[in-house]
């Protein structure tokens, strides 16, 4: 009799036990998340309400983002990267300083923009109001949005005129706050700490290939640039670097960057000219 | 008009004592305050820890080329004395942040963190340095469910501090993505703390008269508790022994 509840107590821990990373990965239920259901968003004029994104989200984004917003839709095993968990409200594409929430605009022109390389297509085809209620149902999964206040967006300066001097200075911040340690001196996504890369979920992740025609995943102009290694992309290992670049030289930066990418650029044509030849990756730091 | 002199006369004493009794007992707490002394030891052998490769950075590599560098999940000295054990009041404290403007640094030194684990208290800032020559992020991964938000900063050579601070109690494991051999951790709790130095020792000081709940936490080998009582001004003492996982 005795040995049998010791069985059962033994069982009891095991399962209390298992269950325990479950409970404390603070996994939401319907309800908890019901209660949000009047998030609003505010894009221009537009005015966004949770409720009525409800039909496009099941129809169009629960296969991979899942019932509560987890990430945990059906497709889950065959996707990656694997979808976001909207109940974190951590974001990849903000102009917001990395450790806070974007703005709703981050978020409804992600919606339009998609995620290159990646399983989340162009959603171009919704309207600016479908969009907007799906940026507050997107909002109404985490109780972040009712604690926080979204960051404030970075400053970005008015866009110089490219010079070589520009470029060349670009190579400079690039040696400098040492990109190459992932990105790779040309920009090939080999740097010596590219294959040991992993997102804030432990699963491997690669650096962003300047080189290959690939699309930056949050936007290709020269402002999104800009405003990418300026937030850093949250969740995955690119920092912000927003105190060690100042305004100006992320110019440089952003127009250095050009040079790698296959696009056509004025940029790349001037680095022909000037023959620019990749940093040295053995310089010591305060020679680069 | 001598009634309504007689009654601003009695408010303004009321008053008056209040501020007193207040004044004073804010005084009293603080000469009462007493300390939790103690030490933290592992039973048995100490668990082998693996060698660090770091040839993939030729500055980490050679800053370790005398004395190679090491996994410290485990520090522990000749006799079991265990280093980096996080000491608070899990129960039993209810007072306010401590008043201290002490800064604790977390430094970037030859591609580990010094010191392995930071203690700190809710909302008390701290500072993240870099004393290497080369590229760090830093890139703490809390639960932001929790209210402590994560987030991850660039710190090439010669950068200036990262200032910050924690709004929740937790164990927050802090990465770099450039060298993922490291590994360290803020250990975020409310009030008086302590971690355990090399030899194992530990004090916790402002401690106010009470009984308490003591909670020593070591990243692998879990937690442990005791109940303590600390008179006023006086020292109580709580030892610890884990073993190894």
């Amino acid at each position: 009799m005795r040995t049998r509840s010791q069985k059962w107590s033994l069982l009891l821990g095991a399962t209390a036990f298992l269950a325990l990373p479950l409970a404390s990965s603070a996994q939401l239920s319907t309800y908890d998340i019901d209660a949000r259901l009047g998030t609003e968003s505010h894009i221009g004029n537009i005015t966004g309400h949770a409720k009525d994104a409800k039909g496009d989200y099941r129809r169009y984004c629960v296969v991979c983002h899942g019932t509560l917003g987890d990430g945990n839709g059906e497709s889950f095993p065959w996707v990656d990267p694997k979808p976001r968990d909207f109940q974190l409200g951590i974001f990849k594409c903000r102009s917001t300083p990395t450790g806070t929430l974007p703005t709703d605009q981050d978020l409804f022109d992600t919606i339009a923009r998609g995620l290159d390389r990646s399983n989340m297509p162009q959603w171009s085809t919704f309207t600016k109001q479908q969009r907007a209620d799906l940026v507050a149902w997107v909002k109404h999964f985490s109780p972040r949005w009712v604690n926080e206040k979204p960051g404030t967006p970075i400053t970005i300066p008015p866009e110089p005129e490219v010079t070589a001097e520009r470029i060349k200075a670009g190579r400079d911040v690039f040696a400098r706050v040492q990109c190459w340690k992932c990105h790779g001196v040309q920009g090939m996504a080999n740097g010596p700490s590219a294959a040991t890369l992993q997102d804030d979920l432990g699963r491997p992740i690669a650096p962003f290939n300047f080189t290959d025609g690939s699309r930056p995943k949050c936007g290709e102009t020269d402002q999104d640039i800009y405003r990418i290694f300026m937030t850093g992309l949250d969740g995955t290992p690119m920092p912000s670097f927003a105190d060690n670049i100042k305004p100006d030289e992320a110019w440089d930066l952003v127009f250095y960057l050009r040079t790698f990418m296959s696009q056509k650029s004025k940029e790349k044509q001037m680095a022909k000219q000037l023959a620019l030849k990749p940093v040295d990756p053995n310089a010591p730091a305060a020679q680069q | 008009m001598r009634n309504r002199g007689n009654f601003a006369a009695v408010l303004l004493a009321i008053l008056l004592v209040c501020c007193g009794a207040l004044i004073l007992s804010q005084n009293v707490s603080a000469a009462g305050e007493g300390k939790i002394t103690g030490s933290v030891k592992l039973d048995g052998a100490a668990p082998h820890m693996k060698g660090i490769d770091m040839s993939k950075d030729p500055y980490c590599s050679k800053a370790h080329a005398t004395d190679p560098a090491h996994l410290e999940t485990y520090v522990v000295g000749a006799n079991g004395e265990l280093a980096n054990v996080v000491l608070y009041l899990s129960e039993g404290y209810n007072g306010n942040p401590l008043a201290s403007t002490a800064v604790p640094v977390f430094d970037q030194k030859n591609c580990l963190y010094t010191p392995h684990v930071l203690a700190m208290d809710i909302g008390q800032t701290f500072k993240v340095t870099t004393s290497d020559q080369t590229a760090h992020n830093i890139h703490p991964n809390p639960n932001p469910m929790t209210g402590n938000i994560p987030w991850n900063q660039s710190q090439p050579p010669g950068a200036p501090p990262v200032e910050k601070s924690w709004k929740a109690p937790e164990f927050i494991e802090v990465k770099c993505n450039i060298h993922p051999w490291m590994h360290g951790w803020h250990a975020v709790v409310k009030g008086p703390y302590a971690v355990t130095d090399a030899s194992g020792n530990y004090t916790i000081n402002n401690v106010p008269p009470g009984s308490y709940t003591v909670t020593a936490w070591q990243e692998a080998a879990g937690t442990q508790t005791q109940k303590v009582t600390v008179a006023a001004g006086g020292a109580a003492s709580a030892n610890f022994s884990f073993k190894a996982k």
